[in-house]
């Protein structure tokens, strides 16, 4: 099946990045297509790569980064939202972009299924 | 609201499949973030030309409440906004009866007009939809 992922929350707060995170991976690995992860809300906070959680924490940053990098998921900040919160692509972490609400609905258009995690 | 995303032209068809997206929102319309991008999904949605509704559930019946005055806590009031979904053809505007009557609202209550659906109605609604987008 062909998924998108909406996440909706910042890292470590919530949940939500943690399982969106662990969804995709699964996903991948179960052999299906994820066509695109889209950040959102304070979701946005998922890319910034100045965060620095302690050693003996996940990171999920660098974890999308990976999963980016490793399977080529195309992992989408929203420009507006991103803005708002101080995120630019100066402190954008590896393997995400910056882009337009377009993009999510694009995602829903193309995409089986469009799962999303949040508060 | 200042920045209301441009309407693509009839003849710039973007994506060229229309999806029913339907985005529910549960929560008060200040406070949090959540009921003022959840309309910029909405818009954004209509200028793709999708099929789009929006459900107004649990707290998230009083975005739609007229009379909401953010002055004294000084943030934008973007409630006028849902007066502008007609003008985005976005015109399938539902409240949940349970919530509306929970909370003492009638639709007098409301800036826009809607269709209220009892529980059984919204589960039908939400069972056609291709796309549920929930904040």
């Amino acid at each position: 099946m062909k998924f998108g992922v909406l996440v909706n929350e910042g890292p470590f707060t919530h949940q939500c990045s943690d399982s969106a995170y662990q969804f995709t991976k699964a996903a991948l690995e179960k052999g299906h297509e994820i066509y695109r992860v889209f950040f959102y809300y304070d979701g946005v906070n998922n890319a910034n790569k100045l965060a620095e959680p302690p050693t003996d924490d996940r990171n999920l940053m660098a974890n999308w980064s990976k999963l980016a990098e490793e399977h080529g998921v195309d992992l989408v900040v929203c420009v507006a939202a991103a803005l708002r919160r101080g995120l630019n692509d100066d402190i954008l972490a590896p393997g995400f972009r910056i882009s337009g609400l377009g993009q999510l609905i694009e995602a829903g258009i193309q995409a089986d299924r469009l799962v999303t995690f949040g508060d | 609201m200042s920045d209301l995303p441009e309407i693509p032209p009839d003849d710039e068809d973007e994506f060229g499949v229309v999806k029913k997206f339907c985005y529910v929102n549960r929560k008060a319309p200040y406070g949090t973030v959540y009921a003022l991008e959840s309309l910029e999904m909405v818009l954004i949605s209509a200028a793709f030309d999708q099929d789009v509704s929006v459900v107004f559930m649990d707290d998230g019946v009083y975005q739609i409440k007229k009379d909401q005055e953010t002055d004294g806590i000084g943030i934008k009031n973007f409630s006028k906004t849902f007066r502008a979904l007609e003008g985005y053809d976005v015109e399938k505007l539902y409240v949940s009866k349970e919530s509306m009557d929970e909370r003492g609202l009638t639709t007098d209550d409301f800036l826009v007009d809607v269709e209220v659906l009892d529980q059984a109605a919204m589960s039908a609604l939400l069972a056609e939809q291709e796309v549920v987008i929930t904040a």
